[in-house]
């Protein structure tokens, strides 16, 4: 099982790199959609096979919005905004990687120091929550297009969800569930905003928004 | 040094040039086509043997004698290279780097040699070469890090004899992919470099050499399949690391995984496009990354 | 005891008497040279002593208060010795046929004065045990390469990098007063064998450490505070950047690790600034380097590259040191030690290789050079050893050094005593990234220059240099190969210093014998390379034979006439790396792109000025600037009131302290 489970990790990681270093948002909303669907899995992972429990069932839940719906809704969006595909970077792609690999050198330290109450069977649980908080972060402050700030939004969420599976024994199932409700919410709201911005304005640049104030 | 090794270096002296001609071959039937003879690479250099040679009014010695040093490099690095378990004919703690740095005498002496013609299409591929390798360079001493830390042996015999142990499965694999993007890269196949290109201005590799003929070319031909050896058994062998072959099974074992390895090749270059050169070095920042990531994987579980 | 004067003697009263007595052009043309090689030879023979294990002492009367004249020649004071006088003597000889096109313009008797007080204060620096007595040989040291720096003074870049240097150094030498002055207040004395880390608190040898390695990181140029190398060195003369860039600037490191044998036994953090310091100014130093269209200040940041390489060896070392790991530690420092040697010798070497092209072509520019290997065949030899040397590539001397460090690092990352993983890392991935980047930097320079088409009529009517230029570059070149192959020889030479870092004697032949071990198997797998590249030469020779071989024009693409013009340049060469960094290069282009059906005139421009000269010191210094110049009405030009000032000062002074 904890060759299953660090495997998982390890896939979330490069998923976080391959988001760092993709240029094109299509691509980007497939991988985050991958993301999703791996950071699902985790618990079954991590449960020791009992499939029934609820938090099996909260794990399929998380594949069908962040692996199905959250896509499908952003694909949407990026049809209909009909703008570059391009994510348009404010830093560059090699830089970003190499901001990446520092992001994850930053969480192994970090947990090293921190020294939380973890009830996880694999010591990787924590740095990739970290890991992939950052690079949720990274990608919202460095990306210039409205979607590719989601798709930030999504992996810090994907994030915050890796961390409450290490640190909380059994599910912070009400706390997982206000978070998603967040990103849905968002989401949506992105989606319906894209739209009529695109509609409005002919671009879904974020940095161009500021020239809506007084 | 025993006979075992000396097998394995004469497999790989011996068959390298085998390679070239299994991924084209490989290519052909991806295209439907008949395909030139596995051997061709062999009727190649035979033939350009028996050649004389035309040399550039431009060249000076440097141009000559490149060849030889890079074919003496990359037969040096061979020497290196252990089968699994069997050992290599020369080992001792730090050849991983010495092999990695032979590669680095090799690229000199041919990326000095393109310079010599004077050519603006050679310079092209030679600002490339130098550009991707040195960024193949860290991709490769990290991975090789990655290994050492995860056996605790700074020999490449060392490190491939000794078993690394289950939980180090998904570092090795990790180390696997960053040393077969390292090894794309290094020998100039699709994504980074297309052989088959008809145009100077878009090759790599290729375009270095277009000022040699005759033996001298005979020896680049030959040279460029030993690297491709060369570094596809170190790939061969840390993907095999685990099995438990010894003797002759392991040198016939990762003999064989070559052949594999080269129908991969051929297959990725039948399915895959060539990335815009712009695009490259974000592929080997990624075989970086992921060399980073195994190495900070194998510092967790070993320590 | 006359064992170590002898030398100091024969440069100091030597360059004095040929100064006062022999100004005849005839004179110093003999007289000047003669000096550094008799200097060089006298030292020699405490270097050779010292490395027996028998450290040469001596001492004078000094009527200095706090002053003694202790000199002293132990291990490591020979390690760094031993480059200083061979090549000093070897820039010397070159000199005297490298000056000749300056007789009667210049006045020579001046320069070959500087030069061999900077010969003999390099020595001084390094054998003296006394604070004052090394300071003063110091602030000599800095003063007689300012001198020499501009030697060109009628050029106003070279007094504009002579002013950099001398406020640099001396902000550096600022530093070192007050490090000295704390170690001194603190010990009572300011002969060094008083200094002892016992009793000292830990704050007090952090801020020490600190203070040491920014006072002396400032000579060495550690980035940020190189900013002074790139404009000095290429100003020189090229026998002067020889030195200076391959001894001179190693007497900052070797003042370090003189103070560090001071401090006792460092914690962890010491070597963590130092891996960083050394893994920022080898990545950039190279990157700077790559991205020159000058030839020597190409080499002036590689120097600070190598630095960087000599700093994170030394990093290593002393977190082995702090976390108990013999290996490490020892690996680390010996690396460091050996790349001291093996960057003096390239180093020198290249910009030996590099005067010798300015002689011939008259242009430091490498887009205005190339084919030389057919016009300067000698120079064009020597400099491919050199580059190869310095990409750290075996089979030659530069790849030794790198290797002993790059162990080291993997000493940190593998085994039971593993310590500091990520030092390791760090340090593997940052060699890696240099040696790459390297290759690209040297091949650039190598292949720009002497190899294709030349692509100025300067280059094009280039003439070889004689052999007063010829020997000191064949030694070099030799040299590289021969401490690339005699591996079990180097511990002889780096064990007595490692002893005096590590601060006790290891007299156990266990400690040293796997790094012989390990020295002994590259050496031979060097060989090995070389014998292998000597058959196959063989072969490919006879199987030429008997057979048709012609000449023809390189293959052009169907396009009929080709131009030296139309090669690839040095800058597009780089390009596409320089882009990769193109937040630290910040390169500036110009291009005046083709218009119309018939083009006519097109340009295009790049420069790469010093990003820390632009963005840090020089907004730094312009606000110092602006603050001053409120003072200015003090400088009035009135003695009287200046004098009434000092006054004023002095009794102030005086009331405050009888208070």
């Amino acid at each position: 099982m904890i060759i299953l489970l660090d495997t998982l990790l390890v896939t979330l990681i490069l998923t976080g790199f391959l988001l760092l270093g993709s240029s094109r948002l299509g691509a980007s909303i497939r991988i985050s959609a991958l993301q999703g669907i791996m950071t699902g899995l985790l618990p079954l992972a991590l449960e020791h096979g009992d499939l029934f429990s609820y938090v099996s069932l909260l794990g399929v839940a998380v594949i069908g919005l962040k692996g199905y719906v959250f896509p499908r809704l952003l694909f949407s969006a990026l049809r209909e905004s009909d703008t570059s595909r391009e994510v348009q970077p404010f830093v560059g792609y090699m830089a970003s990687l190499f901001f990446g690999i520092l992001f994850l050198m930053g969480s192994f330290w970090l947990d090293t120091r921190l020294n939380l109450p973890v009830h996880s069977s694999s010591d990787l649980l924590v740095p990739v929550a970290f890991s992939l908080m950052s690079c949720g972060l990274f990608l919202i402050v460095a990306r210039r297009t409205a979607m590719s700030q989601v798709i930030g939004y999504l992996v810090l969420e994907n994030g915050i969800y890796c961390f409450g599976l290490a640190v909380v024994s059994g599910m912070p199932l009400l706390l997982e569930l206000g978070v998603l409700m967040d990103i849905f919410v968002a989401v949506f709201v992105m989606g319906i905003a894209i739209y009529h911005i695109n509609r409005e304005f002919d671009h879904i640049d974020a940095d161009r928004l500021s020239a809506l104030k007084g | 040094m025993n006979t075992l090794s000396i097998l394995n270096l004469l497999a790989g002296l011996i068959l390298a040039p085998l390679l070239p001609g299994i991924i084209n071959r490989t290519k052909a039937v991806f295209a439907g086509r008949h395909g030139q003879p596995v051997l061709q690479t062999y009727f190649d250099i035979f033939k350009l043997l028996r050649k004389g040679a035309v040399y550039s009014r431009t060249t000076s010695w440097v141009f000559r004698l490149s060849p030889v040093i890079g074919l003496a490099a990359v037969i040096a690095a061979m020497t290196l290279l252990p089968a699994l378990s069997a050992p290599a004919p020369v080992s001792f703690a730090g050849d991983l780097i010495l092999f990695a740095y032979c590669f680095g005498l090799l690229r000199f002496f041919l990326v000095a040699a393109a310079l010599d013609t004077g050519s603006a299409f050679e310079g092209m591929g030679a600002s490339r070469e130098v550009q991707f390798s040195a960024l193949a360079e860290p991709a490769l001493l990290l991975g090789l890090a990655a290994l050492a830390r995860a056996t605790g042996s700074l020999s490449l015999t060392g490190i491939f004899s000794a078993s690394a142990g289950p939980s180090a499965g998904p570092a090795l694999a990790l180390v696997s992919a960053a040393l077969f993007i390292v090894f794309l890269a290094e020998n100039a196949r699709i994504p980074v470099d297309d052989p088959n290109t008809h145009l100077e201005l878009t090759m790599i590799h290729e375009v270095m050499v277009l000022d040699y003929s005759g033996p001298d070319f005979a020896i680049i031909l030959y040279t460029s399949s030993l690297k491709m050896w060369a570094l596809g058994a170190l790939l061969v062998n840390v993907l095999f690391s685990f099995l438990p072959l010894h003797g002759p099974a392991a040198v016939a074992c990762v003999a064989g995984s070559m052949i594999l390895l080269s129908v991969l090749v051929g297959i990725v270059e039948s399915i895959m496009a060539r990335l815009s050169l712009l695009k490259v070095p974000q592929l080997l920042a990624g075989a970086v990354a992921i060399s980073v990531l195994a190495l900070t994987l194998v510092l967790r579980f070993t320590s | 005891m006359s064992l170590l004067l002898l030398p100091l003697i024969i440069f100091f009263a030597g360059a004095l008497l040929q100064m006062v007595f022999g100004r005849r052009v005839a004179v110093v043309r003999v007289a000047g040279p003669a000096i550094t090689v008799a200097g060089a030879l006298a030292g020699l023979i405490p270097v050779i002593r010292a490395f027996g294990g028998k450290s040469v002492t001596a001492s004078l009367p000094w009527s200095m208060p706090f002053g003694s004249f202790s000199v002293e020649m132990d291990g490591l004071s020979a390690l760094f010795a031993l480059p200083i006088l061979v090549i000093c003597a070897l820039a010397a000889v070159y000199g005297s046929e490298y000056l000749k096109s300056f007789e009667g313009k210049k006045n020579l008797a001046g320069f070959w004065f500087f030069f061999n007080v900077l010969a003999g204060s390099m020595l001084l620096v390094v054998t003296a045990r006394n604070a004052i007595l090394f300071l003063l040989a110091w602030e000599v040291m800095s003063l007689s390469s300012f001198f020499l720096v501009i030697f060109e003074s009628e050029q106003e870049h070279a007094r504009r990098a002579g002013w950099t240097y001398l406020v640099a150094t001396h902000i550096g030498t600022a530093f070192l007063l007050v490090l000295f002055c704390m170690l001194g207040a603190q010990a009572g004395t300011l002969d060094f064998s008083g200094f002892s880390a016992a009793g000292m608190a830990p704050k007090f040898l952090s801020a020490a450490f600190l203070l040491a390695v920014i006072g002396f990181g400032t000579k060495a140029g550690f980035m940020p505070m190189h900013v002074w190398l790139p404009e000095a060195h290429p100003a020189a003369p090229s026998h002067v950047s020889a030195v200076m860039s391959g001894v001179m600037i190693k007497t900052g490191i070797y003042g370090l690790l003189r103070v560090l044998t001071h401090l006792g036994t460092p914690p962890a953090w010491w070597g963590w600034v130092l891996v960083a310091i050394g893994a920022a100014s080898g990545i950039l130093g190279i990157v700077f380097a790559l991205s020159q269209h000058d030839i020597k200040r190409l080499l002036a940041y590689s120097s600070v590259e190598n630095v960087g390489i000599i700093t994170a060896g030394i990093g290593i070392g002393m977190l082995g040191m702090s976390y108990g790991n013999d290996a490490m530690m020892l690996l680390g420092f010996a690396g460091a030690l050996l790349h001291v040697l093996n960057h003096s010798i390239f180093k020198s070497l290249l910009f030996l290789g590099a005067g010798s092209v300015l002689h011939a072509a008259a242009t430091r520019e490498i887009d205005r050079l190339g084919g030389l290997m057919k016009r300067t065949p000698f120079t064009g030899a020597a400099f491919l050893a050199g580059s190869v040397a310095i990409c750290g590539l075996p089979p030659l001397n530069g790849f030794l050094g790198e290797f002993m460090i790059y162990l080291g690092s993997f000493k940190a990352l593998t085994g039971s005593a593993a310590a500091c993983p990520a030092a390791g890392v760090v340090v593997i991935a940052a060699l890696a990234l240099i040696g790459g980047l390297a290759a690209v930097c040297f091949t650039k320079a190598f292949g720009m220059i002497f190899l294709g088409e030349p692509r100025s009529d300067a280059a094009a009517h280039a003439h070889e240099c004689g052999p007063a230029m010829r020997i000191p570059m064949l030694v070099l070149a030799a040299l590289c190969v021969a401490v690339g192959l005699a591996g079990p020889f180097i511990p002889k030479l780096l064990i007595p210093a490692v002893q005096v870092l590590a601060g006790r004697q290891m007299t156990d032949g266990n400690f040293f014998a796997p790094t012989e071990r390990l020295l002994t198997n590259i050496s031979l797998f060097a060989t090995g390379v070389l014998a292998l590249s000597a058959l196959l030469l063989v072969l490919r020779t006879r199987l030429l034979r008997n057979k048709p071989v012609s000449e023809s024009v390189t293959w052009d693409c169907g396009y009929a006439a080709p131009t030296a013009r139309m090669q690839y340049t040095a800058s597009s060469y780089a390009d596409p790396v320089v882009r990769l960094f193109k937040l630290f290069l910040q390169t500036r282009r110009k291009f005046v792109s083709p218009k119309g059906l018939f083009p006519e005139k097109s340009s295009f421009s790049s420069a790469t000025p010093d990003f820390y000269r632009e963005r840090m010191y020089r907004p730094a210094f312009n606000a110092t600037e602006k603050f001053l110049t409120r003072f200015q009405w003090l400088q009035h030009g009135r003695l009287n009131l200046y004098i009434l000032c000092i006054m004023v000062t002095l009794i102030v002074i005086l009331v405050w302290k009888l208070r």
